[in-house]
């Protein structure tokens, strides 16, 4: 390596973590597919701006300059590296096990989300793209993008369900106040899914001079690499951090999925590691039985939603399913390709947590370590906590505490009657 | 069956466009349906798209969206798709299926593309499979004998419109302009372009949709395209009518509109 091409001094991030071709030859091939999973299902009319994003996206990994301005904006803007935090008052309901919280929750914005947003929004400059549009279902991937885009200069739209709207309306106020304007969705069941459908739709319509700033590890090749690579900071920084804390990799890593970012995130650094069981939760909403869920990994079927081919929740007709989940975040019928990928190598685990585990998970969580879960990241710990009881005191558990949980206070407050 | 080749044969002897008119099926109601593309053939239309409703239609516009929601709000299922095929068909109109991929992917393809042949189905317009994920349903539609018609657009490099050409059989769908699908008070200048972009890189007919919704924007259109697809101003008078009688001739005077145009 060449001195002009060293990372800055203690780089949170370094060219070697975007390299791909990790140790569980886990890039997509060149048609963007994680064995029968990912791939591109999108009007002709967007592969060559795809294929723009994938070509400026290959060139800025491999640039120094690239990776310094990311790496700086997620020290100095940010706040990385995020911390770890011991919980063991939250811990004791878990038998004993010893669990620890990736502290994502600390970041600006108060959710994983900034860290993509920070990625594609300096390559959305890279791109010589004056405008972002984006989808947001809980509003914390639309608050960043808007964030992002106030602070590197662009112009702003954000996609977002009406229903979404309804319930998170702290989320659309913060946006606005940042300058974005947001678009309540009201076609189908607007929710997440209509708002991705309409963003596509202004995407095709106006390609020449907007980036669409996706928020997940979902979408047509190659948002899930570009997305993940850009939240694989969640896990890098965590392994780290974990062999500093404990001496030793965690026994397991849990973290919530709906499209699957913070997952994939966190889990990513850790897939070559053998001994660690990566565990996925999905919303169970009201249960399996109920129909009322967002179990896409765990009930769903092989489909195409939204570009990709994954797991989707289907009726034997191809229609998709509306989900449920009493998680904004986490109320998507469909999921990141490279989960599905995951899953069915049997690398990674997903299970269900309904509503009101998660609930539970949140107020236990918030009276035992003073901190207030997003309702998405309670998922992970609702997990974690059975999953403790399951393997018992001596083992280790790392969580993404994805989010804070601001944002679900109307919510909560609802709920528990408060 | 009436074929594509057959369609773009005689309308090259009546040195013309062929007008092709798009409805969802079960759209406004299962036999509502068949009645208003059954007007619309004898009012003109040479071929007929058949619209499978599907839950997110990502690149339809507002029009299209509308009708489609109705359509799945009727219970419309592939049955009555392949019902509304069969209808259409017996009038000796070309009848294609448009559907974006994920019902075909659920219901298979070797499956679907011998029910589209059962019912008397030309072949499909599949927007969202690209060529590189069309393998599978080109090789189902090939054993079914029955066309695949893809889509190129503005955007298209010269490169991409070679390996969309390539696997389309029966015409390629040239999209008029860089959007979603709905009636526009002008036809994009890109489509003529697109046109003559396409032309070199196959002997197939080339016809433009999206936007075109007048006889005259027909007109225009059919003067350097081999065929004018029309769909969201059909839906628009079906969707403004007071009553389906009022729709049925509101549609046949679009269709009778737009046939003129392509003639003109």
């Amino acid at each position: 390596m060449t001195t002009s091409n060293a990372p800055a001094e203690g780089a949170l991030i370094t060219a070697a973590d975007f390299a791909g071709g990790g140790p569980h030859g886990d890039d997509p091939d060149i048609r963007g597919k994680f064995g029968i999973f990912g791939g591109r299902y999108v009007p002709e009319a967007l592969i060559p701006a795809l294929d723009e994003v994938a070509r400026t996206y290959e060139e800025a990994k491999r640039d120094p300059e690239f990776l310094r301005e990311f790496d700086h904006l997620l020290r100095t803007y940010a706040g990385r590296p995020t911390t770890l935090t011991d919980v063991p008052r939250f811990s004791e309901q878990a038998g004993g096990a010893r669990i620890v919280l990736k502290r994502e929750d600390l970041t600006h914005t108060g959710a994983h989300k900034i860290n993509n947003v920070i990625g594609q929004a300096l390559l959305t400059k890279r791109l010589g793209k004056t405008r972002v549009i984006a989808e947001t279902g809980a509003g914390q991937h639309g608050v960043a993008t808007a964030t992002a885009a106030a602070l590197l200069g662009l112009e702003c739209v954000i996609y977002m369900g009406a229903v979404d709207c309804e319930r998170q309306a702290l989320n659309v106020a913060r946006m606005k106040l940042l300058g974005a304007t947001v678009v309540p969705v009201h076609n189908g069941s607007k929710t997440l899914k209509d708002a991705i459908n309409e963003a596509f739709r202004d995407w095709v319509t106006n390609v020449d001079h907007t980036h669409y700033l996706f928020g997940t590890v979902a979408g047509p090749h190659p948002f899930p690499e570009i997305v993940r690579d850009f939240a694989r900071i969640i896990g890098v920084e965590a392994r780290r951090q974990m062999l500093e804390l404990t001496g030793r990799l965690p026994d397991a890593v849990c973290a919530a999925v709906g499209g699957g970012s913070n997952a994939i995130g966190i889990f990513h650094a850790f897939i070559g590691d053998e001994g660690v069981r990566l565990h996925g939760y999905e919303a169970a909403g009201h249960g399996l039985e109920s129909g009322e869920h967002a179990l896409t990994l765990t009930a769903g079927s092989v489909g195409v939603l939204h570009g990709a081919r994954t797991y989707v929740l289907q009726d034997d007709e191809g229609q998709t399913i509306e989900s449920h989940s009493i998680s904004a975040g986490l109320d998507y019928p469909g999921v990141g390709p490279e989960h599905a990928w995951l899953k069915d190598s049997g690398r990674a685990t997903y299970h269900g947590v309904t509503d009101d585990e998660a609930m539970q998970a949140f107020s236990l969580l918030a009276r035992t370590e003073g901190i207030i879960p997003a309702i998405e990241s309670s998922h992970a710990l609702a997990g974690a906590l059975k999953l403790g009881r399951e393997l018992g005191p001596e083992a280790t558990i790392l969580v993404n505490l994805s989010g804070r949980g601001d944002k679900d206070m109307g919510t909560a407050m609802k709920y528990f009657n408060l | 069956m009436t074929t594509l080749a057959s369609v773009f044969e005689r309308a090259r002897s009546e040195g013309r466009a062929a007008l092709i008119g798009y409805l969802p099926a079960g759209f406004p109601t299962k036999e509502g349906g068949i009645a208003a593309a059954t007007a619309m053939v004898e009012a003109g239309c040479d071929v007929i798209e058949i619209g499978l409703p599907y839950s997110d239609p990502l690149m339809d516009g507002p029009t299209i969206q509308d009708a489609v929601h109705r359509s799945l709000s009727n219970g419309t299922r592939i049955a009555d798709v392949l019902r509304t095929v069969e209808g259409v068909a017996a009038t000796g109109a070309a009848t294609l299926v448009m559907t974006y991929w994920n019902p075909i992917d659920r219901y298979g393809a070797d499956r679907f593309a011998r029910a589209l042949a059962d019912a008397g189905g030309a072949g499909t317009i599949t927007p969202d499979l690209t060529p590189e994920e069309a393998a599978p349903w080109r090789e189902a539609s090939a054993g079914a004998g029955i066309d695949t018609v893809f889509l190129v657009a503005p955007s298209s490099t010269d490169e991409r419109i070679q390996a969309v050409a390539e696997c389309c059989t029966g015409f390629v769908y040239a999209a008029s302009l860089m959007g979603v699908t709905g009636a526009r008070e002008t036809v994009s200048s890109a489509a003529e372009s697109l046109v003559k972009r396409t032309r070199a890189h196959t002997e197939l007919p080339v016809c433009v949709g999206l936007g075109v919704g007048t006889g005259a924007q027909a007109a225009e259109v059919a003067g350097y395209a081999d065929g004018v697809i029309v769909g969201s101003a059909f839906i628009r008078r079906l969707l403004d009518a007071p009553d389906e009688a009022t729709g049925l001739a509101a549609v046949r005077e679009l269709a009778a509109e737009l046939a003129k145009g392509v003639r003109a």
